[in-house]
């Protein structure tokens, strides 16, 4: 019997998992919908605008980015996005569009594109854009607004630290009604988002619930309010949505615990000893840094290693 | 329920041909006997072109301890010795026999008696016989039967798991050659002096598991090892010689050690048949059992094919192909080798023919790892093969040995669950060369 048909060779394994890098992305964007919507709903429908806005520009910039470096173009892979829609959610209602747009621009092109696109960049692209647009525009960055009225106003975190003020009741800091970034408000909407993502195993439990848990035991130690602290601030939407990035935190579940606790412990010391209100943005910033050295000691334990 | 960290759960796909008995097929009118077939020294040819063979004749001989001799499959005249295609991926020497009119049988005289057997005589039968590790790993199974006499074997255990998806050829003979399992792992277990016989069965088998129970019930003998069944969790890799060793005992076997180390020996229940026929009737290994499965398989079943059949006449003996048949694998489909055609011969380490269609056949294109630690989560060793692909990468061979690719068994659970489509057992197989090659050069 001749057999003249050549069959398709391949490497093993020959079967591979449903889900991939761009499914995984565009889950992400569906969790962080539910921040979304609660941007929209406290601070109008400009907040909306603003974060469809700040997710276009992303987008644009990346394909821009890649057309001229000559790299083959992957905003399909939605981590463009991703990374468009939460810069946008740590924004103040009412930042000027323009400036946004810088910070996309930022976030996609020098964050992550000048360090060699996804899967390279050191720092979480909308947390050091963030950084960047606070330093340069520190007043309209700053600038917050109460829920459903467009007064200006301190941030509780502010209030509580800086005015030794009354908090908000914990119920409104649960549903997000209050002052803050876009989609930090609604600990509700992020809890839904993050909860979808723990479902799907797209992020694990590990760093969140090591940041959380080390913000609220340092600030209990502190004789402050913990469930004020956690609540708070930009940390529920830190701890599930960025500190759970996968290039920037370390690899091993073990490594995402200590990157949490560290970030926990940089929030605390920013918050209660630092010149800023809140420091969750730094915190990561600072913890990125660490995350090569994370990976580099924390291993799993090797089958038959001593 | 008793299992190893980590790992995956894979969609088994066993249903299609888990039922279905062992069928033996028609002897061919010509095989291809590859004169290596396992791990070790190849085998010098016994015979030349012209001459006569019977079947279960020696025809290729090792010089060397590691290595097995192999035997004619079906009686005839041999037609021509050469370097020819191999599953395995390159042209390897075979002989080539072709049948003729008259039907020979083989003289099946020696029946031996287990109880009156000397490890030692066990072992030369197990070589004689061309036996060697039938999960597909080949390692000649009388060396294993050997252990140093520094190291003291106290466990045997004989692996039912068969985690692979897919295959259902070790189901199937703990299902109708269970007699010839528990008979083989007595032999084996004399052989090492081992006080303990363990089988290893996943809980997707039950059946398997209930027959095996009331065939060591049944079964008296006068060797006295303990003998036991371990239900284990249905996971990948279970099957894996450390996971399983692991699992049953919870012994972990030392990094570049072997598992005798740790006082264990592993067989196959396919090889524990095999050892059995060779004792009790003399037969060397000519025959396997083998699944020919997948969607691209009109009529998938279990056979028992003589070694050297080609594919082609295994597959046809199935039905065919189907139309959109793209890929055919020797072996499951985690870590089968993919061959480009049908016209290979049946060797003693094929567990499984598995053709898959178009649409599972699909080439995937490789992305930047995006480092969501989904293959550390997955390896069953404790690797983190991401960073070592990334080694790898960049030809860095030294830090991917820091990394410990020698422990990595490539199982496969990393590059199934990595979700940029990387493929990385193929980094770890090529630093692994690379490694192999700078070790033989320094010394």
């Amino acid at each position: 019997m001749s057999v003249e048909k050549q069959f398709q060779i391949s490497v093993s394994p020959h079967l591979r998992a449903k889900e991939d890098a761009q499914s995984i992305m565009w889950w992400v964007v569906f969790a962080l919908l539910f921040p979304t919507a609660a941007a929209a709903y406290f601070f109008g429908l400009r907040a909306l605008a603003l974060v469809f806005f700040t997710a276009f520009v992303a987008v644009i910039s990346e394909a821009l980015f890649q057309f001229i470096a000559k790299r083959p173009i992957t905003i399909s892979d939605g981590s463009a996005a991703v990374a468009g829609i939460l810069l946008a959610l740590t924004l103040p209602p009412t930042l000027p569009f323009w400036m946004a747009a810088a910070g996309a621009v930022v976030a996609v092109v020098v964050v992550k594109g000048l360090f060699g696109g996804l899967g390279f960049n050191i720092f979480n692209p909308a947390l050091a854009a963030r950084a960047i647009l606070l330093a340069s525009w520190p007043v309209a960055m700053t600038t917050w607004v109460k829920p459903f009225e467009a007064v200006t106003c301190a941030t509780p975190l502010y209030l509580v630290n800086k005015l030794h003020q009354a908090a908000p009741s914990y119920l409104d800091l649960f549903l997000g009604s209050r002052a803050g970034s876009l989609g930090e408000t609604s600990v509700l909407a992020i809890l839904i988002g993050a909860g979808i993502l723990l479902i799907k195993g797209i992020i694990d439990w590990h760093a969140p619930v090591a940041y959380v848990g080390t913000v609220f035991l340092l600030t209990t130690f502190l004789g402050h309010d913990p469930l004020f602290g956690i609540m708070s601030g930009g940390l529920m939407l830190g701890a599930f949505f960025m500190a759970t990035d996968y290039v920037t935190t370390p690899v091993t579940c073990k490594g995402r615990l200590i990157f949490g606790l560290g970030c926990g412990v940089m929030t605390v010391l920013i918050r209660y000893f630092g010149g800023f209100p809140e420091g969750v943005n730094y915190s990561i910033l600072f913890m990125n840094c660490l995350t090569p050295l994370i990976d580099k000691y924390v291993r799993p334990n090797l089958y038959g290693g001593k | 329920m008793k299992s190893f960290p980590r790992g995956i759960h894979l969609e088994y796909q066993k249903d299609k041909t888990k039922n279905l008995p062992i069928r033996e097929m028609p002897a061919p009118k010509r095989v291809v006997i590859p004169l290596q077939q396992n791990l070790g020294c190849p085998n010098d040819p016994l015979v030349k072109v012209g001459d006569e063979v019977v079947e279960g004749q020696k025809i290729g001989e090792a010089q060397k301890f590691v290595g097995a001799p192999v035997h004619a499959s079906i009686s005839g005249k041999v037609v021509q010795i050469e370097k020819l295609p191999n599953p395995c991926g390159f042209d390897v020497a075979s002989v080539v026999i072709e049948s003729q009119s008259t039907e020979y049988r083989v003289q099946s005289t020696d029946q031996r008696d287990l109880d009156e057997l000397t490890p030692e005589e066990i072992r030369k039968i197990v070589r004689e016989a061309g036996i060697v590790g039938l999960g597909g790993a080949t390692f000649p199974t009388h060396v294993k039967l050997t252990p140093p006499k520094d190291k003291n074997i106290d466990t045997l255990i004989i692996n039912g798991c068969e985690c692979e998806p897919y295959i259902t050829a070790d189901h199937r003979i703990m299902l109708e050659r269970c007699e010839d399992v528990v008979y083989g792992a007595r032999a084996i277990a004399k052989a090492v002096g081992a006080e303990k016989i363990i089988i290893g069965i996943e809980d997707n088998k039950p059946d398997a598991i209930q027959k095996l129970k009331s065939e060591i019930l049944n079964s008296k003998s006068k060797t006295n090892s303990k003998f036991e069944i371990q239900m284990l969790k249905t996971k990948y890799p279970q099957g894996g010689e450390k996971q399983l060793i692991k699992a049953v005992l919870n012994r972990e076997v030392p990094s570049g050690g072997l598992p005798l180390d740790v006082g264990v020996v592993v067989q196959n229940v396919g090889t524990a048949a095999a050892v059995a026929e060779a004792i009790r009737f003399g037969t060397p290994l000519i025959k396997r059992v083998i699944t020919v499965t997948g969607s691209g398989v009109k009529n998938p079943q279990n056979l028992l094919v003589r070694i050297g059949t080609s594919f082609a006449e295994v597959v046809e003996q199935c039905g065919g192909l189907a139309e959109d048949a793209t890929k055919i694998i020797m072996g499951g489909p985690m870590m089968g080798l993919a061959v480009s055609s049908l016209d290979l011969p049946v060797v003693k380490g094929t567990t499984c023919i598995l053709v898959l269609n178009k649409k599972e056949a699909k080439v995937y294109e490789e992305k930047n790892c995006i480092r969501c630690g989904r293959c550390i989560k997955a390896c069953p060793i404790g690797l983190m093969p991401n960073f070592i692909a990334l080694y790898a990468k960049i030809k860095d061979w030294e830090k991917t040995e820091e990394y410990h690719v020698a422990d990595c068994i490539e199982c496969g659970c990393c590059a199934y669950v990595c979700p940029s489509r990387i493929n990385l057992v193929q980094y770890f197989k090529v630093a692994k060369r690379e490694l192999q090659i700078r070790k033989a050069v320094c010394r």
